[in-house]
């Protein structure tokens, strides 16, 4: 599927690595395993190389997003205004931790240094929608509110699978 | 040439030359730990910040070329405070389990904590959670260990070429670790130890074979045997602080004795064992117009590598089990049968300074009616771990000789522990096969040395038999790329995974002494020069065993017992990955 990516660029070109992780995870959300060794091969670097690349930037992802993305902000505003138990509500009820998303891939909790929105502290976001000003109590009925929309099907979903199987 | 000034003192130095070689070179000591001598400086420790004059940064000594005129101090109020600090943080965010470390007493980061005084807890906070790697059968890494100095990195991408670790995310989450975090059993990772002499911590360490070693031993119904690797002998005196290049095979046979094996033989017979092998097979190879150039199977990293990369290319590699495990087979059939003894009572430790061996004596094919060849492997440091607990002192200890019949050999042997050696050794015997006369110059300066590819020609009857030695398995692109394109005008090549080969390898005593593996190696030249027999043909011992048992070289038996076969490791890695 991203085969076609590796036309645009030199073989062996390692200052090409950025872009094609890029275009590679336009294709697939995220970086899967498979098309990181093929990527590796592409410029000449070694797997663990391309993978210390990619966990370095935060803007790459080794696990594909699930249907709905919550992020919590952890700003001062938020911070002060207790935004860490809002993370720890939805750390309990969708049963990850930040960073992870769960089994059925319906959620992926992510954290944000400052959403910006310091005037309604603390401040959660659903995809594109707003959440502030609400404590702890507000948690289950945001869930349950996206609960319902149907998983996003996977691209590639024998990547994900394998994906789980973490040494 | 440039003048510079440190600490008061003018100093001449090269232009190029760092800050830190300078210092050196005039006996001031600047504490480093993540440099790595002859490699591109990192600046990652900070450690060997100094004061230079005319900079308010603190300038880190290992990456600074010297400049004329220059006044540095190396050991300025500010220096020694920021050394501290650094040593501080580090030791704050390491595992506070010294005394049931394995390298507790030769750590770098415990020798500086010793030497800058750290005597209390200034940065107690929170400290990394990382689990342990124990996925390989030779190898660990304990990140939390980790000092990310990123030597082994370093060591593992620039000299090896192999690059089966990396540093992975950032800030307080980095860690040195596999693809995907997945263990070194399933990277690229061909275990040849190369990072563990480098590691400054425990982070990387060998996996220790101890237990089963001192069980076997305790235990009654086994009849316990082990033999000594070629490069043990000229490198296990450094743990008891004999100068670079003892030879200490007299010590080291009564000391086996004394922890209580029960026979004391010599892998070097292995050695001669293989050579008559391999030198037959080479001879075949060359006269039935079969696979050539043909690779030498002694070092099991590089069989693990080539297997790994190139499985295209086994056919080119020696189907002669590495010597131990010749031995091995030997001791479990016509020994055994000699002595009247179950095989399945005998337990065969293999002394070796090499950390793939554990993972070799593993491979299922390397076992005769489902019973290894040789059951466990020691490294030399673990030996000596075994010795010291043991309350053995090698200082006063009388020498004694190896046992018979597997503990004859001959110098030709003694020179597998070194890159170059097996060519050598093989080409004495193939020499002789071929003339029927002995070769008259035995040494091969041409192959001796620390070049990356070594070469020579020899002219046996009417043709010029060319060889090559692979030092490192960093250098074996070159060679892969001429076979490929049929270019290779090479009958023999040899390969040793690590610089230098055994001697230098990873189960080695650690330190970071200049010229060690030198000297070692000059150990074992003196030994082959020594020796009343110096062709692998010559071993009385080998030439009875042939007769009483194996009947030919590469005959029927002797492929039953002392060869192998390999397997393509790169599509199995490919599903695993």
């Amino acid at each position: 599927m991203h085969n076609e990516i590796f036309l645009r660029y030199n073989k062996n070109d390692k200052s090409a690595l950025i872009p094609l992780l890029q275009e590679v995870q336009d294709v697939y959300g995220y970086l899967p395993e498979d098309a990181i060794n093929e990527v590796a091969e592409f410029v000449g670097s070694s797997v663990a190389r391309i993978y210390g690349v990619a966990t370095f930037y935060n803007m790459f992802r080794m696990t594909p997003l699930g249907a709905n993305v919550i992020k919590v902000c952890r700003g001062t505003a938020c911070h002060v205004k207790n935004s860490a138990n809002l993370l720890f509500a939805l750390e309990d009820s969708l049963k990850i931790k930040a960073g992870q998303t769960t089994r059925d891939k319906k959620f992926t909790l992510e954290l944000v240094n400052c959403i910006g929105a310091c005037s309604i502290a603390p401040v959660i976001t659903v995809n594109e929608e707003y959440y502030g000003r609400i404590g702890v109590k507000d948690i289950p009925s945001i869930i349950k509110k996206y609960q319902g929309k149907p998983k996003v099907e996977s691209k590639d979903e024998a990547a994900n699978q394998k994906q789980e199987v973490v040494l | 040439m440039i003048e510079l000034t440190i600490n008061n003192i003018k100093v001449k130095a090269e232009n190029g030359m760092t800050i830190l070689d300078a210092a050196k070179s005039v006996g001031i000591s600047i504490p480093t730990l993540c440099h790595i001598k002859d490699l591109l400086p990192s600046g990652a420790c900070r450690l060997c910040s100094v004061d230079v004059e005319g900079s308010k940064a603190l300038i880190p000594a290992c990456a600074y070329p010297v400049a004329d005129g220059m006044v540095v101090d190396t050991n300025s109020a500010r220096v020694r405070t920021s050394r501290k600090t650094i040593i501080e943080l580090l030791v704050e965010n390491h595992p506070q389990d010294c005394l049931i470390c394995v390298r507790n007493g030769n750590c770098e980061l415990q020798t500086f904590a010793g030497i800058y005084g750290i005597r209390e807890h200034r940065f107690a906070g929170e400290s990394k959670k990382h689990a342990i790697d124990i996925s390989s059968s030779s190898m660990e890494r304990d990140p939390a260990k980790c000092i990310l100095c990123g030597r082994c990195v370093r060591v593992c991408e620039e000299i090896q070429k192999i690059g089966a670790i990396d540093f992975t995310n950032r800030g307080f989450q980095t860690s040195v670790t596999t693809p995907f975090n997945k263990g070194l059993s399933i990277s690229d990772c061909i275990l040849c130890g190369q990072c563990i002499l480098v590691c400054p911590t425990a982070a990387l360490r060998e996996k220790s074979s101890m237990k089963e070693v001192t069980n076997a031993l305790n235990n009654k119904k086994k009849y316990t045997i082990v033999q000594v690797a070629p490069a043990i002998r000229a490198t296990i005196g450094e743990e008891y602080n004999l100068p670079l290049g003892s030879n200490v095979t007299g010590q080291l046979v009564t000391a086996l004795r004394r922890i209580g094996f029960k026979k004391v033989f010599d892998t070097n017979f292995g050695a001669d064992l293989t050579i008559i092998e391999e030198a037959t097979e080479l001879i075949s190879r060359v006269s039935e117009n079969k696979t050539l150039p043909m690779f030498t199977s002694c070092c099991p990293g590089w069989v693990k590598y080539i297997e790994q990369t190139k499985p295209n290319l086994l056919g080119h590699v020696s189907s002669c089990k590495s010597p131990h495990e010749m031995e091995g087979a030997i001791l479990k059939s016509y020994y055994a049968k000699k002595m009247g003894i179950d095989p399945k009572d005998i337990f065969v430790v293999s002394i070796m300074p090499c950390t793939v061996k554990k993972f070799e004596s593993h491979r299922p094919e390397l076992s005769n009616n489902f019973n290894q060849d040789v059951d466990a492997v020691l490294t030399s440091r673990e030996l000596v771990r075994l010795f010291k607990v043991s309350g053995i002192e090698f200082g006063d200890l009388p020498e004694d000789k190896f046992d018979d019949p597997l503990g004859e050999s001959t110098g030709a042997a003694a020179l597998f522990g070194t890159s170059g050696g097996v060519i050598e050794a093989a080409l004495r015997t193939a020499y002789f096969k071929l003339t029927g006369s002995n070769l008259e110059n035995l040494e091969m300066k041409e192959i001796r040395g620390k070049e990356g590819i070594k070469e020579a020609s020899i002219k046996i009857n009417d043709l010029e038999v060319n060889v090559a030695v692979v030092n490192g398995i960093g250098h074996i692109a070159k060679i892969f790329d001429q076979i490929e394109k049929g270019e290779s005008k090479y009958h023999l090549i040899e390969v040793m995974a690590c610089p230098g080969g055994c001697i230098n390898g990873g189960g080695q005593p650690i330190h970071h002494k200049p010229e060690k593996i030198r000297k070692r190696i000059e150990a074992l030249y003196t030994l082959d020069e020594n020796s009343k027999t110096r062709r692998s043909h010559e071993n009385k011992s080998i030439n009875k065993l042939y007769k009483e048992f194996l009947g030919e070289p590469n005959g029927h038996l002797a492929h039953e017992l002392l060869h192998t076969e390999y397997y393509d490791r790169k599509e199995q890695l490919k599903k695993k990955k």
